[in-house]
């Protein structure tokens, strides 16, 4: 659920706010000490708390992967439909009103001259900007399950802010073919079989609410199709042991980010790659290590019209990749840390501003027998890395950490500052659920990120750094 | 006449009192603090292979997983209880009253701590129990310890000896008629019906220890036995009973090489593919007649 804009409005904290803030909080937990009593409504199928499968609404634990490995299903015989009284839709919304202040400090501004005429054409100046108040996120509608054993699905009509809906899943799964865990096969739009989902994630503000390995695009290129934190289109296989201690994903995706309507590419194509194997650490948990590679083709050449690309046309594919390990470290019951690394490479067309003329008109167009590489561009690649500690107090309360960084090993344009797009982020927040069930989920969510990128505020070129505290309820039922 | 009239204000205070506080004594079988006070016990500790449990170690995660059907005080009263309507869905178990259906001891005994602890990673097919493998081995052996805690039984009782299960015997023809013979015999057809299909002319009628509406075990439409599907466990649950339900144990009527031929030919009346169910098609092996009496 990705809600917001990601603006970098800013200016410091100031001292009402904080009081403010804190203040919020506080009344949270007075006003919310209450039992987790109430009937789950993960109950109207299962009768499971919704505790059973998520660490914290909406992050999974081990349990709720397996059931979501094994398609929505328990396996007890009694997931198919036909057994469920006939008035059960599974169906979920979920929506957040907010609170937040969002900070940046160097946005393009116009400069006036005496006579009150703007400056040059236009963005001629950078000024920090901050701003707060009541908002939004988008609405989710969630809707999945079984239609029989072994059949499921899962379709969710997603809004921004203002109504404006996508599908960002569309997927029908054959679950367990043969009676094998080991195989099943997945088609429509899905989120990528990240461990760490970003679709489940913990935090909730324009930064810290995605994850930044896995939308990373190096400063200057515009390869937009290796972002594997997007829900992308394609057929996956995927197959687990019985107790998943065991996992594996291959999936074939379309190089187009998820859009409809075959937007870009004739023939491009990506794929993505997973496998993880957890192990029983006794008294500490049960720890997961894993792998992941997304690689790929995408169109640098379009076909135009009048000079507009032409959508569809996309040829001239290049490659990319990005590929890591993730860690899931459990210490005992209420404390644990997910550790992702990445390594990613473009195509140096895509690290001089080829890729996708579509959604942004004017960037490079890779014409046959015209265009041409500047002397000495190199693929550019980068490493990153994301930390994300846990300190779950009981079921019902989480506190979240997470700090990334992405440094770039190796520039496009030889003589680019070697830190140009670097990224630094630290998020933190706390979410607490006064009652816990599957039939609604609440929580009291408050939470703080700090964003930092080397090099690329719009006029000058300095460090651009952005904040954002968000405070709010999130609610689904 | 003020000394009466104060009396019988106390006396209707009292009866008030009382009269609200029965249905909550005759309910609870179990307080809160008993159950706390055995938290600690010598039975609140679990030994599966070479791990040790212990009750308190499984709070967290009972409260996680468990706490929402079989409740706080282990008494199969969680909020979901209430949605779980038998035969379709048995209710909870009950923790307190110290009973459990898949045992490798005698029918009326205490389970083992690996009995227990093998139901948790299994979990019950055709109840909203799922397979908790997905916990590592320690919080199972946690949580069977937490599981003993609830019931008074296991603070005074030891868990009976696990049934001696001798090797199994090869798969024949011959074998597998024997076994149909003593389906015949003790009249498994009675609940389970002559072809397994869980028809017979008792299930109808069949209710668990307390009293709720159960149906037995249908061979023929791909769900697997509560307590397990290896050969050794479908001989373990007819030789100790699924204890609490209608099903008993027959390891008075039945000898262990009998057993093995029931097992046999259970094994025929199952769809899952089997070696037993090709042999009795070649043989053209018809379901038994209940009427030729046993």
């Amino acid at each position: 659920m990705r809600m917001w804009a990601q603006s970098h409005l800013c200016q410091k904290p100031r001292r009402e706010s904080t009081l403010l803030a804190a203040a919020f909080a506080f009344v949270f937990l007075i006003l919310s000490v209450s039992p987790a009593n109430a009937i789950p409504a993960f109950a109207r199928k299962y009768g499971l708390r919704c505790s059973a499968c998520h660490e914290s609404w909406p992050m999974l634990n081990y349990f709720g992967q397996k059931f979501k490995d094994n398609g929505y299903q328990l396996m007890n015989d009694r997931d198919a439909p036909i057994w469920q009284n006939p008035g059960y839709w599974p169906i979920t919304f979920r929506i957040t009103p907010i609170w937040h202040r969002v900070s940046t400090n160097r946005v393009q501004v116009d400069q006036y001259d005496s006579s009150g005429s703007i400056i040059g054409t236009g963005g001629t100046a950078e000024a920090k900007i901050t701003t707060s108040g009541f908002d939004l996120s988008g609405l989710d509608f969630h809707t999945g399950g079984t239609l029989e054993k072994n059949f499921s699905f899962y379709v969710l009509p997603s809004s921004d802010p203002t109504a404006s809906f996508h599908f960002e899943t569309v997927m029908a799964r054959l679950d367990n073919i043969g009676n094998s865990p080991w195989l099943n096969v997945k088609l429509g739009k899905f989120e990528l079989d990240n461990l760490l989902s970003e679709k489940r994630i913990l935090t909730l503000t324009g930064e810290g609410g995605i994850y930044q390995l896995y939308h990373f695009i190096p400063a200057g290129d515009n390869n937009i199709y290796g972002q594997m934190g997007d829900n992308q289109l394609g057929v996956e296989v995927l197959g687990h042991s019985a107790n998943d201690r065991t996992r594996y994903s291959v999936a074939l995706l379309s190089s187009n980010d998820g859009s409809v309507e075959l937007p870009y590419g004739e023939e491009s194509y990506s794929t993505f790659i997973t496998g993880s194997q957890a192990f029983d650490a006794g008294r500490l948990g049960v720890e997961r290590l894993g792998f992941y590679v997304m690689a790929g083709e995408a169109p640098t050449a379009f076909l135009t019209n009048g000079g507009a690309p032409i959508a569809g046309s996309g040829t001239q594919n290049k490659g990319y990749s990005r590929e890591g390990f993730v860690g899931q470290f459990y210490f005992g019951p209420h404390f644990d840390t997910t550790v992702v690394t990445q390594h990613g490479e473009d195509s140096a067309w895509f690290g001089q501003g080829y890729g996708d003329p579509i959604d942004f008109p004017g960037s490079n167009n890779n014409i046959p027998g015209v265009s041409a590489l500047p002397a000495g561009s190199r693929n550019p690649t980068w490493n990153g890395v994301l930390i994300e500690p846990h300190l779950v107090v009981s079921p019902q309360m989480i506190l979240i950490g997470r700090y990334e960084t992405i440094r770039m090993s190796q520039q496009s344009t030889p003589g680019t500052a070697s830190n140009l797009g670097n990224i630094t982020t630290y998020t933190t927040g706390v979410r607490y659920n006064p009652f816990m069930t599957s039939r609604a989920g609440w929580a009291y969510h408050a939470e703080y990120n700090w964003w930092h990128q080397d090099g690329t505020s719009p006029v000058t070129g300095n460090n651009l750094t952005s904040s954002e505290l968000l405070l709010g309820f999130d609610f689904d039922f | 006449m003020a000394v009466h009239t104060n009396l019988l204000k106390w006396l209707l205070a009292l009866s008030v009192v009382i009269t609200l506080c029965l249905p909550g004594n005759s309910f609870a079988q179990l307080t809160t603090n008993q159950v706390q006070d055995w938290l600690h016990s010598p039975a609140a500790t679990s030994h599966v292979g070479n791990l040790t449990g212990h009750a308190p170690d499984a709070q967290y995660q009972y409260r996680r997983y468990c706490v929402g059907c079989h409740g706080e005080l282990g008494d199969g009263n969680g909020e979901n209880a209430m949605w779980m309507e038998p035969p379709l869905l048995q209710k909870p178990r009950n923790f307190q009253l110290g009973i459990f259906k898949c045992r490798s001891t005698p029918t009326g005994t205490l389970p083992t701590d690996q009995d227990l602890f093998d139901t948790i990673g299994r979990g019950m097919d055709r109840s909203n129990m799922p397979s908790w493998n997905t916990l590592s081995k320690q919080e199972r052996a946690d949580l069977v310890a937490l599981v003993k805690h609830f019931s008074p039984r296991f603070q005074s009782e030891k868990p009976g000896t696990p049934i001696q299960i001798p090797p199994e015997p090869e798969i024949t023809d011959d074998r597998i008629k024997a076994g149909q013979a003593v389906f015949q015999k003790v009249e498994c057809w009675k609940c389970h019906g002559a072809q397994g299909m869980a028809n017979g002319p008792s299930a109808s009628t069949l209710t668990d220890d307390l009293g709720r509406t159960i149906a037995p075990f249908n061979f023929t439409d791909g769900s697997r036995p509560k307590c397990g599907t290896t050969d050794q466990d479908l001989y373990r649950i007819f030789m100790t009973g699924l204890d609490g339900t209608p099903m008993p144990s027959f390891s008075d009527n039945i000898k262990p090489e009998e057993a093995w031929d029931l097992v046999f030919y259970l094994r025929s009346l199952m769809s899952q593919p089997s070696v037993e169910k090709q042999m009795a098609k070649k043989m053209g092996l018809k379901p038994v007649n209940p009427s030729s009496g046993p």
